[in-house]
């Protein structure tokens, strides 16, 4: 039994098989991430009512918070994969780990600018010290030595270890590092600046700001799948089905 | 499994000592880069206060992360390392002989010179004295945590700047509250709850973190 769904594991994750699969996946994710996404930013820019307090300047909240939300997904994807790939030997897994760490870090750049370019208007300066916007950023830098580590050590299987456990590593420590964080800004920050508390939202705002989270996520399933089609033949450049693939022999 | 313990404890202290001006660098660059913010802010009373606890707490942190590279690098060099992960007793307990010869050569003498930079520093007493805990509380958890990164670095070269960017996202729990502690203290406020939570990250990171060392020396030596 076990053997048999071992097996099946195997073939399912042979990066041959994967390459295959993924070529037919890769369109329905892209084409309805595009639909949603769209459907989504229009309901949220035309239709959503402006917010009491912002404004129309609140809008930015359907990229900033899928873009938030996602780089915390896609850090837990990459250890979980990683994970994977470390004890149980599956390569296709390491390749998830690493095809994801780019696209994580992108969503956490993605989530501190449109952070920032919110914060002009709210706060009237670019950048203040407020408590999410300090872990996305230390999120940011998880990344970039997740990154660093994978791109440094030669051997690829050892890279891919190595930096999955700084991922996983990574993992324990980021709910420390954002409770203590919250208690720093709360402590030093909090009387000073007008924070701005998620007030319980509009149905008409709720919407599209899921809309746009179910959208980010495709897209995000799209993306990783392209990578990882790329991790593969790249790390399989001298195997043979590579070279048929290319050569059509 | 004690012995075996206490056998490489006693070997990293003795090789330590052997080198004596090896030992006394990561204190001299302590004391030497927080004698720089006085020169470079400001030497008045007022804002040597406002910022000693922060800057005696990251220099405390780069001190610990400069002198991280003697833990695993000279035996993985010469080889002794793989003798280690040869030996019958668990990669844990030796792991966590070396990051206690580790804390004993940096972390410790960290912690006796402190009152030092307090008194430049213009700390008040008492202050001081939380200063001196919160570094006694903080620095293993340095010395742990960064036993993490060097075990994963050893082997690249020119390694000393990729181990600081992963590193440093780590430590920076223990930098808030540790900071925060000495800074609350001057305030005549309660530092309990600092102190307890630095106490509970080193319970959570000497469970933790010797094992992840392990894995990671494992990674290190199979290639």
């Amino acid at each position: 039994m076990f053997k048999a769904i071992w097996r099946w594991i195997q073939r399912f994750s042979s990066p041959k098989y994967f390459y295959e699969m993924s070529a037919r996946l890769i369109p329905w994710f892209a084409v309805s991430a595009l639909i949603i996404g769209v459907y989504g930013l229009y309901l949220g820019l035309f239709k959503a009512p402006p917010d009491y307090q912002q404004g129309e300047s609140y809008r930015i909240i359907f990229i900033h918070v899928p873009a938030a939300w996602m780089s915390l997904f896609v850090y837990m994807v990459m250890a979980i994969s990683a994970g994977i790939g470390i004890i149980w030997q599956i390569r296709l897994a390491d390749m998830v780990a690493a095809a994801s760490a780019p696209i994580g870090a992108s969503f956490a750049f993605l989530a501190l600018v449109t952070g920032s370019l919110w914060g002009k208007p709210m706060w009237g300066t670019y950048w203040v010290w407020d408590a999410r916007l300090t872990s996305e950023l230390i999120l940011l830098f998880l990344y970039f030595g997740y990154m660093a580590l994978q791109s440094a050590i030669e051997d690829q299987r050892s890279a891919d270890r190595a930096s999955g456990l700084l991922a996983i590593v990574g993992v324990v420590n980021i709910p420390i590092i954002h409770y203590s964080v919250e208690w720093w800004n709360t402590l030093h920050q909090g009387a000073t600046v007008a924070k701005f508390d998620k007030p319980s939202m509009h149905i008409d705002m709720l919407i599209p700001l899921l809309l746009m989270a179910l959208a980010f996520k495709l897209f995000y399933f799209a993306m990783v799948l392209v990578r990882t089609r790329n991790e593969a033949l790249y790390r399989d450049r001298n195997r043979r089905w590579v070279r048929e693939l290319i050569t059509g022999l | 499994m004690l012995k075996a313990y206490y056998y490489l404890l006693m070997r990293d202290l003795r090789l330590a000592f052997r080198s004596r001006h090896e030992l006394a660098n990561p204190l001299i660059f302590f004391v030497l880069v927080v004698t720089l913010f006085p020169l470079a802010v400001s030497p008045t009373t007022e804002a040597l206060r406002t910022m000693a606890p922060g800057v005696i707490w990251v220099s405390a942190l780069l001190a610990v992360l400069l002198s991280l590279d003697r833990l695993f690098k000279q035996d993985f060099e010469d080889g002794s390392l793989d003798q280690l992960m040869l030996s019958p007793n668990p990669l844990v307990v030796l792991v966590l002989a070396k990051v206690t010869a580790h804390w004993f050569l940096t972390g410790l003498p960290l912690v006796l010179i402190a009152p030092l930079l307090g008194l430049f520093m213009a700390l008040p007493d008492e202050s001081v004295e939380v200063l001196v805990y919160s570094l006694l509380l903080g620095t293993p958890v340095l010395s742990l945590i960064g036993a993490i990164g060097v075990s994963l670095t050893v082997a690249v070269n020119r390694g000393g700047v990729l181990l600081s960017l992963i590193v440093l996202p780590l430590y920076i729990p223990v930098l808030i509250f540790g900071a925060n502690a000495v800074d609350v203290a001057m305030d005549g406020l309660p530092v309990r709850g600092q102190l307890f939570f630095l106490a509970a990250v080193l319970a959570l990171a000497l469970s933790l973190a010797p094992l992840a060392t392990a894995v990671a020396l494992r990674i290190t030596a199979s290639r």
